[in-house]
């Protein structure tokens, strides 16, 4: 097919309408506003639902009641928003009601600042709510995997009936990229048969709830999501490896950053440095034991994390898979300062010379 | 090329759908007009877009002489729909060369309206920038639908347009001559001239065929790992 140019947050609209999504539920926030400006304008044109809720709380909630009678319900923010949602996403999980949630994160805390930032790295991996559960975490670093992560997504949700989101910092939603519209391979889905939409003759009612008084009940439901979330775990992990192999340092940077990396590790290639990448596209469930096995090799001196973090949070997950057998450095910028491939290049070189 | 030939009003006004190249073509345009002009001033009216845009380049204009403003100048990583007053320099120091990049959409466009009386006396151009790789503005009709509303909401009339059509670092000649198609047929039908085609500089030359002149430009909107 024909590639076409689109912007970011533009192209995460158009590829949820493609994965028939039924009704979107959001309020504006910088740096993602294109994406319900975008929904507004062509969800009616198919006969499918645009609200803008009051907030960024009724939009999530919004999504819980569309999301509970079995719609395709999407809604998209960016961090301060996402924030004010977490109530909401730990109720959907709770209560196994399928959805995707669009973080186009920003830099952080509070209000922190309009430019690209992934400091929500533990609010969407370790969840904002209260209890336990997950949500399964997509983190693509182009738009071309941004589309066809958010055209799967929707597949995903609903096979686990659990919330998906799709995570970018703004970067990926504001920038223009080539992309190719493909058809995506469409997941064998069940019929929702537990979706409040009526009885129609059956003898029980079905209920979208996350309240569970009787202690052993609660106790058996926690037990079930423990499973699915397992069951997710062994799946869905995803991650890429570029130059591995031989690599002496191992950079981890997932979205943009990864990018910057890349780069980074050509030039550093190029003066005969054993460079490597490793890029988790799914945050949660991490790739940690293909971390783990890869920082085993004997070639592994040293690894070197990248995130628009200041001080890091998916190294958390690294230290984890490493398990102290290899020094680790890190490198982050918060703000919306995009580490610089020069920067990148130099740390890695710094980090090797320590550790031989 | 002499680009004060192909752009020979004072102030050229660059408006178009969002993402079709406005601000690279804006910053180029100011870039070879300072290598022909003194007094050569951007400004950057972007109330729309978060990142991307012309005050990014800040250093590097300055450098070559032009002098930038930008729609918050004491807060140019917001995005606050504010105008600075030194606006105004352009429309009324009539020694002054001016660019304005305009952010994208009509909504974008709003920000001339409240200049209009000022720019309709003084020798403007409204550029329109074509690109038919952007879904919602590759046929001539819905480009068309666009000028005219960029037309209506800022009271100026548009009397130039530039093919500025890419696919970022994926473009070929073949994406470049795509535009000049749709360019020439939107100039068919409104009898608004294509001013130039836009293309980086290893491309220039390959297109020298086309009837209206080509802009060799650089890419100065890098992302971060180009």
């Amino acid at each position: 097919m024909e590639k076409e140019l689109w912007k970011g947050n533009e192209a995460i609209a158009e590829a949820a309408l493609r994965a028939g999504c039924d009704c979107y539920f959001g309020y504006p926030i910088t740096p993602q506003s294109e994406v319900p400006e975008y929904m507004s304008a062509h969800m009616p044109k198919y006969g499918k639902v645009f609200v803008q809720a009051e907030s960024e709380l009724a939009a999530i909630n919004m999504v819980y009641g569309a999301g509970g009678a079995g719609l395709r319900a999407m809604t998209s923010s960016s961090s301060p928003g996402i924030s004010l949602q977490q109530e909401g996403i730990t109720y959907l999980a709770g209560a196994e009601v399928p959805c995707v949630i669009v973080n186009c994160m920003r830099g952080g805390p509070g209000l922190g600042t309009i430019q690209p930032g992934q400091s929500d790295y533990y609010q969407c991996t370790r969840g904002g709510g209260n209890g336990d559960y997950r949500t399964l975490v997509l983190a693509p670093s182009n738009i071309q995997e941004t589309v066809d992560c958010i055209q799967e997504a929707f597949d995903i949700a609903d096979q686990y009936r659990n919330p998906v989101m799709v995570v970018m910092d703004g970067l990926i939603g504001q920038m223009m990229e080539p992309i190719e519209w493909k058809p995506y391979k469409k997941r064998e889905l069940a019929p929702k048969d537990w979706a409040a939409t009526g009885r129609y003759g059956r003898e029980e009612h079905n209920i979208i709830n996350s309240l569970y008084i009787d202690p052993e009940l609660c106790d058996v439901h926690n037990k079930h999501l423990a499973e699915k979330y397992a069951l997710i775990e062994k799946n869905e992990v995803r991650w890429e490896c570029i130059d591995c192999d031989d690599a002496e340092v191992i950079i981890t940077a997932y979205g943009t950053p990864a990018r910057i990396a890349l780069t980074a590790l050509e030039n550093l290639r190029a003066q005969g440095i054993k460079v490597g990448l490793f890029r988790p596209i799914t945050l949660w469930p991490f790739p940690e034991k293909a971390l783990h096995d890869l920082v085993g090799n004997d070639n592994v001196k040293v690894i070197l994390d990248v995130e628009l973090s200041s001080t890091g949070q998916m190294i958390d997950d690294i230290r984890l898979a490493v398990e102290g057998r290899k020094p680790i450095r890190y490198l982050g910028h918060a703000g919306g300062v995009m580490p610089t491939v020069e920067e990148i290049c130099e740390t890695a070189i710094n980090a090797l010379k320590e550790v031989k | 090329m002499n680009i004060s030939k192909v752009f020979d009003h004072r102030i050229s006004i660059v408006t178009g759908h969002y993402g079709t190249g406005k601000t690279e073509f804006a910053v180029n345009l100011a870039l070879a007009l300072a290598a022909e002009h003194d007094n050569v001033m951007i400004a950057d009216l972007d109330i729309v877009n978060p990142y991307f845009r012309s005050r990014e380049r800040k250093a590097e204009l300055e450098k070559s002489g032009i002098r930038l403003i930008s729609s918050s100048q004491e807060a140019a990583h917001a995005d606050i729909p504010a105008l600075p007053a030194e606006l105004l320099g352009i429309f009324q120091n009539r020694s002054i060369r001016g660019v304005l990049d305009i952010g994208g959409d009509p909504v974008g466009a709003r920000v001339l309206a409240r200049f209009q009386p000022k720019i309709v006396s003084e020798d403007y151009e409204l550029l329109f920038v074509v690109n038919a790789n952007r879904p919602e503005v590759r046929t001539a009709e819905s480009a068309i639908e666009y000028l005219r509303n960029i037309e209506k909401i800022t009271g100026l009339e548009c009397s130039g347009l530039v093919n500025n059509t890419h696919l970022c670092g994926e473009t070929t000649e073949i994406e470049v001559r795509k535009g000049a198609a749709l360019a020439q047929e939107i100039s068919e039908i409104t009898g608004i001239p294509v001013r130039c085609h836009v293309a980086v500089e290893r491309l220039a030359e390959s297109l020298s065929d086309l009837k209206e002149p080509v802009f060799p430009i650089s890419i100065k909107m890098k992302k971060p790992w180009e």
